[in-house]
């Protein structure tokens, strides 16, 4: 009997503490402790790397600033966790993190059985090949019977077997553990073909001896949008970090940077005012359970959108990474906000 | 005696002639260990060519070609790689480890904070140097200080929240520093736990036999890689929200486990080496069980197993970098996530990387290999070879 009552009681505790954590709101969760716990890679050069201090920045680390920033007015208030590829889920899943902001690909299964949440994409990838010049291949589908340095367990392989499957074509996979052992491999000539995202593909352009004898081929075989991940379940939360890249993309399509967002409170434009919460009787941020600062407060944590394109992958970093699909909608790319009113 | 005529009787001795050149010298020594025979002459030569072939280019590599300073990945690339140095160009990009040093050696500590391992790291020396040097009297004193003193002012130094200090939690420790404490930790812990185990395994009293005997086949069968992943992937599934044990504490806790268990059979087969007739000396002499195993046997026993225990101290030091994969960051661990810095990337960084964090490990690793071999010289009192 006494064992029975004492399963009850373990039984109950174990209920009462998931119904907490069902209902507990991850932003009262955040302000009480805070500081944003945010899961970010074990390192990805451009998306979330060490700098010479020792300090993680890149653009997934961004993310985690202008949330921090969104709802502290302070974009120093993160905690990073690296996770690996098998870490991350069971890490957001367990409440170890609030966000998971690594590059993680939106898939149907990730959206549904592993219970999470994802809207934003703040950076369209896809799966590319480089080749030697030497080759004279212009095609991915010229590619029959290369050798091809790929890395093992992720879907990069998968999606390499799918594309070369579909199209009857013969491959050799040369298969490596770690990141730098397929460069490593394809640098020496073990492989006529590079494949991995193509974001990862000009960060390893800065570590061939020879990078101008290598060249992307056109093809992009797979869809690999990228976006931060909430938990199922807390929908105030799942806003708030939607709205962070949104905010994001209006302040670059308003043209507000970090260095002009104090001077653009006065600007005569209502949808800008409206956006930086100078509208009289504003609502803005108050409706998400934030300040109506709070896009300012983004802004001048991390700058807009293009800000932190450019100064982490872009044109102002060694990677050197075109805007390509990531242009705002208006100048031919697919980034696109809705009205922020 | 002066007056024979004819008998010459030397009065001195005649001074010791050098001995015949093949007999000694450079020339005797290269002919007896390197020219004896043809097969001895012709290994010699393949060696020096061997040699030849494989060191001039790794010294112009190393050291002629490095680079040393710069402040980017600039002074490590050609400049088709859109860097400074001229086509063709290869050498180590020390630049980089210069660059991330203190990050090799603190991980993510905060700056301003870094004097805390650092002094951590200096009394550790401090203590250690001396202990290790048999000459040195009040090893009482010391041990105390090594290992009670030390690890109290560490537990407040390192993580900080006393006195003061700001709090510095695990996930900001990385570099040297976490391989040295997970190390030091775990060969205080596995020596006396497995000392324990080994003597438990051989008891007399089933229970403790049974329970010693479950723990260290246990963890002996199962990888340390699994039980570290499973205690950072499976366990924050099962424990409510918002309860996380350190994912530091469950690194130190599955080394110090693993490195137990293993010494355990380490001691044991010195406890089997030691002779029944030792033991029951002990038992006439009238000594207790605790008196006959200080006295007697372990003194015999461990002496036996030294190479065995400072093979499984170098295992444990180097198995510390199995930490990488529940996202701590040892010296190894750093050394990697900083090849993602963009600002790094070139074509040399990560071979240069990996033979920094290459040379610590062996620097260290040699160093207790070669302290065991000079105790297994001060300890060898019977078995001389």
């Amino acid at each position: 009997m006494a064992r029975r009552i004492l399963t009850a009681l373990v039984g109950a505790a174990v209920m009462g503490i998931g119904a907490h954590a069902a209902s507990a709101a991850t932003l009262d969760d955040v302000k009480a402790k805070g500081f944003v716990q945010c899961g970010v890679n074990t390192g990805l050069a451009g998306f979330a790397a060490p700098d010479a201090s020792g300090n993680w920045s890149g653009f997934d680390v961004d993310y985690c600033k202008a949330i921090a920033a969104a709802i502290f007015a302070d974009g120093t208030k993160v905690k990073y966790t690296p996770t690996s590829a098998k870490e991350r889920f069971p890490a957001l899943q367990s409440g170890e993190v609030d966000v998971l902001a690594r590059n993680t690909t939106w898939t149907i299964n990730r959206d549904t059985a592993l219970g999470f949440n994802f809207r934003p994409v703040n950076y369209y990838d896809g799966q590319g090949f480089m080749v030697r010049k030497g080759l004279n291949v212009k095609s991915a589908l010229e590619l029959s019977g290369a050798a091809v340095c790929v890395q093992t367990g992720t879907t990069t392989e998968l999606n390499l077997a799918d594309y070369f499957k579909s199209n009857n074509l013969q491959y050799n996979p040369v298969v490596f553990e770690k990141l730098e052992e397929v460069n490593a491999a394809y640098d020496a000539g073990r492989c006529d073909v590079y494949t991995t995202d193509q974001s990862g593909l000009y960060s390893l352009r800065l570590t061939l001896s020879k990078p101008d004898d290598h060249m992307i081929l056109p093809e992009i075989i797979s869809k690999e949008p990228l976006g931060p991940a909430v938990r199922q379940g807390d929908d105030q939360w799942f806003d708030i970090v939607s709205w962070v890249h949104y905010a994001l993309i209006q302040a670059e399509e308003f043209g507000v940077t970090q260095a002009n967002v104090e001077e653009m409170k006065k600007s005569p434009n209502p949808d800008v005012q409206r956006f930086l919460g100078v509208e009289a009787d504003s609502k803005i941020g108050t409706d998400i359970g934030l300040t109506n600062e709070w896009a300012v407060n983004i802004i001048k944590a991390v700058g807009n959108y293009g800000e932190v394109f450019d100064r982490n992958i872009g044109a102002g970093s060694p990677l050197k990474i075109e805007r390509g699909l990531n242009a705002l909608w208006s100048k031919g790319g697919i980034q696109y906000a809705p009205p922020v009113r | 005696m002066n007056s024979h005529q004819g008998n010459f009787v030397r009065a001195s001795m005649i001074e010791a002639a050098p001995a015949p050149i093949q007999t000694g010298g450079l020339a005797y020594w290269l002919r007896k260990n390197l020219f004896a025979t043809p097969k001895d002459t012709a290994l010699t030569i393949i060696s020096l060519l061997v040699l030849a072939w494989l060191v001039p280019p790794a010294v112009q590599w190393l050291f002629i070609d490095a680079a040393w300073t710069g402040g980017g990945r600039g002074v490590c690339a050609t400049v088709a790689q859109g860097g400074s140095q001229p086509d063709g160009w290869s050498g180590a990009c020390w630049a980089f480890v210069n660059a991330k040093f203190d990050q090799f050696l603190f991980g993510r500590y905060p700056i301003e904070e870094r004097w805390r391992p650092a002094l951590v790291g200096i009394l550790f020396i401090l203590f250690l140097t001396p202990m290790l040097i048999p000459k040195v009297p009040y090893k009482n004193i010391n041990a105390i200080l090594l290992l009670v003193v030390l690890p109290i002012l560490a537990l407040i130094l390192l993580p900080g929240g006393w006195f003061g200090l700001p709090f510095v939690e695990t996930p900001l420790w990385g570099g040297l520093m976490v391989t040295l404490v997970l190390s030091f930790v775990g060969i205080a812990v596995s020596l006396p736990l497995g000392i324990l185990l080994a003597l438990g395994r051989r008891s007399t009293m089933p229970v403790i036999k049974m329970l010693c005997t479950f723990f260290i086949e246990v963890v002996r069968g199962i990888p340390l890689i699994t039980v570290l992943f499973m205690a950072s992937v499976m366990l924050p599934l099962f424990l409510p929200q918002g309860v996380t044990f350190d994912k530091f504490l469950r690194a130190l806790i599955g080394v110090s486990f693993f490195a137990s268990a293993y010494m355990a059979e380490v001691v044991r087969g010195g406890l089997q080496a030691i002779g029944k007739g030792q033991y029951e000396g002990a038992d006439s002499l009238g000594l207790s069980y605790w008196q006959k195993m200080n006295l007697i046997v372990l003194p015999q026993a461990l002496k036996l197993v030294i190479p065995g225990i400072v093979n499984t101290f170098i295992g444990l030091f180097k198995d510390t970098s199995l930490v990488s994969i529940i996202g701590m960051f040892d010296l190894l661990g750093i050394v990697r996530l900083n090849f993602s810095d963009a600002n790094w990337a070139s074509a040399v960084t990560p071979i240069s990387g990996l033979i920094f964090a290459g040379f610590i490990f062996w620097l260290f690793c040699f160093g207790m290999s070669r302290y065991s071999g000079f105790m297994e010289r001060v300890l060898d009192t019977s078995h001389k070879r």
